[in-house]
């Protein structure tokens, strides 16, 4: 429900760059404490933006403590300058300063994991060819240590070709002073020498080079991926007779090889030469932690493990926030009761308490669960947990045509599909991307979770089967369809519209390390941020429009006309007469003028539709106001059903269960909330999540197929269930 | 390869866009891998590269053809 990629700023509106000396781009792979330093190095002078047209964050951020104004932009994680995925391509456009609207960096952090050299000196060598001012921190250095790894700085310093290295520990910010002069200082360096692992690359682009005017090292990257960013700008810079020129040298120097497998092939040769000089290998040192992860590297405890670890969260995600809710609710409901004791029963009285205040605070309710939820897919992911998970359930996710790096998005998605659609960017395959980005809104979100609270809560009865709650195991029995569906969507989607071979797997799998606090709790206040503030922005409006509906326009009902439709009823009914009280008058008042409300009319309106759903007009009406957001339908239905003749009933469950149709019979059968229930469970009741398929995979054609195939799924299964119950 | 057991990459086949993404990971001739596990049912594997982690499937692992190394080498 944290929507958390839609309130975003376009990065081109931030108006930094004019005003600094320098812009550094801070650069590393995947996992090698990028981000954590990032933090360090800026504090909370930090913003997010989005990269233009896509939907990867763009993190940038003031060098904090030093008087030089430095911009750092922090860019995706990338094992090299060929990009194999979205997040990639970034990471090397901006370094090759082709990203429009952008400044172009001058000068690099490169991040080097000590514990992961290998990967990080190729990465490194590529970004020196750059001739960019570049300083070098070393991370995870203690790590390394621990597993016996002994670097020896001054050596790589010398390897690198005398470029700054200096060693900082993120967590506790050792060494952070000296990078940030460093940075302070980093443009008026000079550009060092790049050390030799290629130097026939170098050497053969340089007359091409000083003919043409376009960079060496652009041409380099060019003669051996045509189709990267480089290759285009190369491709439209030069004329013909220097791309052919290019085409020339590549024959040359390569041949018939593929041109990567080459460049892989020398540059780790040098890397491993470099290595033997710069790292020892001793003993590691055996630690408990090393033991309990060896442990569970083993086949069967690990993925015991997993589903031990998945189930802790959604327990904790149920019984931690509870207090918390019952806390929100408490508040809520005591200001409603403040307001209307203070204005009485006018306009502004139910606009405030049954608009605002029951509408805003039924979703703020969510936080505490949201947060719980974000907080352990935070740790999750920062102690590299995630990946583990994504190489563990590869054998069964390859049985359904997809790989293991689609259960990251899927875990995602119980949070919330947005940034579980986002997150499939680390799918390199197409098809695979596109099937699980259709998968994902399948997951139970966290928005799903307030309309099945409600309905378990009121329609489930409170037993105990052994062990087991009953309404917990209908929750539990709701996330497991979610997650059939889910697949099986999938699975055919693979079978039929996007058939191909099988995508290669390769992960890569960090050592577990403890997350980092500090990185933790600033992306958890990120979230709670965008929360509240849709909460406050969005569905303040929605609460205000539906609360508008459902009061006006103002029939004036006199009681005369109540009794002489009530007496209407009572014939229908056979004569029987009630007695009435004169708040029974006024509750039948208000459900009269409900009825006549813009939204009541609205509801008839639909009520058709969902007739054979065995649906009345305000549950039509709730659904109906529901499709843009899902959350929002408790806050209608709790806006409904307070002004409405239920309203008698101290809790919304209550009021659900009183309410019937005109002829006595209760709305809220099994059947029907079975129905609803599968409704909810199935429908695309979401715009950001349209909008999100929409960029992601760059066309109209998938979201506009994932919401008329889940709307129908959603529409049949509560058909069917109803018609069947019935 | 048993788990714990290290070896060295002779010679690659089939130079597909896979495979030469791998080779960008740094899985080139002459590096040494330890095969570190696998997951359930055999498939995918874990190997160690130079300390850091990496997952394939058998049938990618197959294009990789090894002979056995000294240990810690």
């Amino acid at each position: 429900m944290a929507k958390a990629s839609e309130v975003r700023i376009p990065a081109s509106s931030i108006p930094l760059s004019r005003h600094f000396e320098a812009s550094v781009a801070v650069v590393g792979t995947p996992n090698s404490g990028k981000s954590t330093l990032f933090n360090r190095l800026t504090g909370l002078r930090q913003r997010i933006g989005n990269y233009p047209g896509v939907t990867v964050e763009r993190h940038v951020g003031v060098l904090s403590g030093v008087e030089e104004r430095i911009e750092l932009v922090d860019l995706p994680g990338t094992h090299g300058l060929s990009a194999h995925s979205i997040e990639e391509r970034l990471a090397v456009d901006a370094v090759f300063g082709q990203i429009e609207g952008q400044r172009p960096p001058d000068g690099l952090l490169a991040i080097l994991d000590a514990s992961n050299l290998y990967q990080g000196l190729f990465l490194i060598q590529q970004l020196l060819e750059l001739r960019l001012p570049t300083v070098v921190a070393l991370t995870m250095n203690d790590a390394a240590e621990a597993s016996g790894l002994k670097t020896d700085i001054d050596a790589l310093s010398a390897a690198l070709g005398d470029v700054p290295v200096l060693p900082v520990v993120a967590t506790t910010g050792k060494g952070v002073h000296r990078l940030k002069e460093a940075l302070a200082q980093l443009h008026e360096q000079p550009a060092v020498e790049p050390p030799g692992a290629w130097p026939e690359l170098t050497e053969a682009v340089a007359p091409l080079a000083a003919a043409s005017g376009v960079a060496g090292v652009l041409l380099g990257r060019a003669l051996l991926d045509k189709d990267s960013a480089a290759g285009r700008r190369v491709a439209a810079e030069l004329d013909e007779g220097a791309l052919g020129e290019l085409e020339r040298l590549r024959r040359e120097l390569i041949g018939d090889e593929p041109p990567l497998a080459l460049e892989a092939r020398r540059r780790y040769a040098w890397v491993r030469e470099a290595l033997s000089r710069v790292q020892q290998t001793g003993s590691p040192r055996h630690s408990v932690a090393a033991r309990v992860s060896q442990f569970f590297n083993q086949p069967w405890p690990g993925t015991l493990g997993l589903f031990a670890v998945m189930l802790v969260v959604f327990q904790a995600v149920f019984a931690w926030a509870t207090p918390f809710m019952d806390l929100i609710d408490g508040a809520s409901g005591s200001l409603g009761a403040l307001v209307h004791g203070w204005l009485g029963d006018g306009l502004l009285a139910s606009l405030l308490a049954d608009g605002v205040i029951a509408g805003v605070g039924s979703v703020v309710i969510f936080l505490p669960q949201i947060l719980i939820l974000f907080l352990f897919i935070i740790v999750l992911e920062d102690s590299g947990y995630l990946a583990r998970a994504a190489y563990l359930m590869d054998r069964v996710m390859r049985s359904v045509g997809l790989s293991g790096q689609s259960i990251i998005p899927m875990i995602s998605s119980f949070a919330c599909a947005v940034p579980g659609i986002m997150a499939t960017r680390v799918i390199p395959n197409r098809r695979d991307r596109i099937a699980t980005i259709l998968a994902a809104p399948f997951m139970t979100c966290s928005a799903r979770l307030p309309v099945y609270a409600l309905l378990i809560a009121a329609f489930v009865p409170r037993q105990q089967i052994g062990v087991l709650n009953l309404q917990g195991l209908v929750l539990f029995g709701l996330y497991l369809f979610g997650i059939v569906m889910g697949i099986l969507t999938a699975f055919m989607i693979r079978k039929t519209a996007l058939t191909g071979p099988r995508p290669a797997f390769a992960l890569m799998l960090p050592e577990f390390r403890r997350p980092n606090l500090r990185t933790v709790g600033m992306q958890l206040l990120a979230r709670a941020k965008v929360f509240l503030k849709r909460a406050g922005t969005v569905i303040f409006t929605v609460a205000v429009v539906v609360w508008a509906l459902a009061y006006f326009p103002r029939a004036d009902i006199s009681q005369a006309e109540l009794l002489e439709r009530r007496a209407l009823v009572s014939q229908a009914q056979g004569g029987e007469t009630r007695e009435e009280t004169p708040a029974a008058i006024d509750n039948e008042i208000a459900a009269l003028q409900l009825e006549r409300s813009y939204l009541g009319r609205a509801g008839k309106f639909v009520e058709p539709v969902f007739a054979p759903l065995g649906w009345d007009w305000r549950v039509s009406a709730a659904v109906i106001a529901g499709f843009p957001a899902r959350e929002v339908v408790v806050a209608i239905l709790g806006t409904v059903y307070a002004v409405g003749d239920d309203a008698d009933e101290a809790t919304l469950a209550g009021r659900l269960k009183a309410s019937t149709w005109p002829d006595g019979r209760p709305v809220f059968t099994l059947p029907m909330v079975v129905g609803l229930l599968i409704f909810y469970a199935m429908c695309l009741q979401c715009a950001a999540t349209i909008a999100v398929i929409r960029r992601e995979t760059n066309s109209w054609r998938w979201p506009v197929f994932a919401w008329t195939y889940m709307t129908a799924l959603g529409y049949f299964g509560a058909l069917l269930a109803f018609q069947l119950g019935s | 390869m048993k788990p714990g057991e290290t070896a060295v990459i002779d010679a690659i086949h089939e130079l597909d866009a896979p495979t030469q993404r791998l080779m960008s990971l740094g899985l080139v001739e002459g590096a040494i891998v330890e095969m570190a596990g696998r997951a359930i049912g055999g498939d995918p594997l874990e190997f160690r590269l130079f300390g850091c982690g990496i997952s394939l499937r058998r049938e990618q692992a197959q294009k990789f053809l090894i002979s056995p190394a000294a240990r810690g080498g």
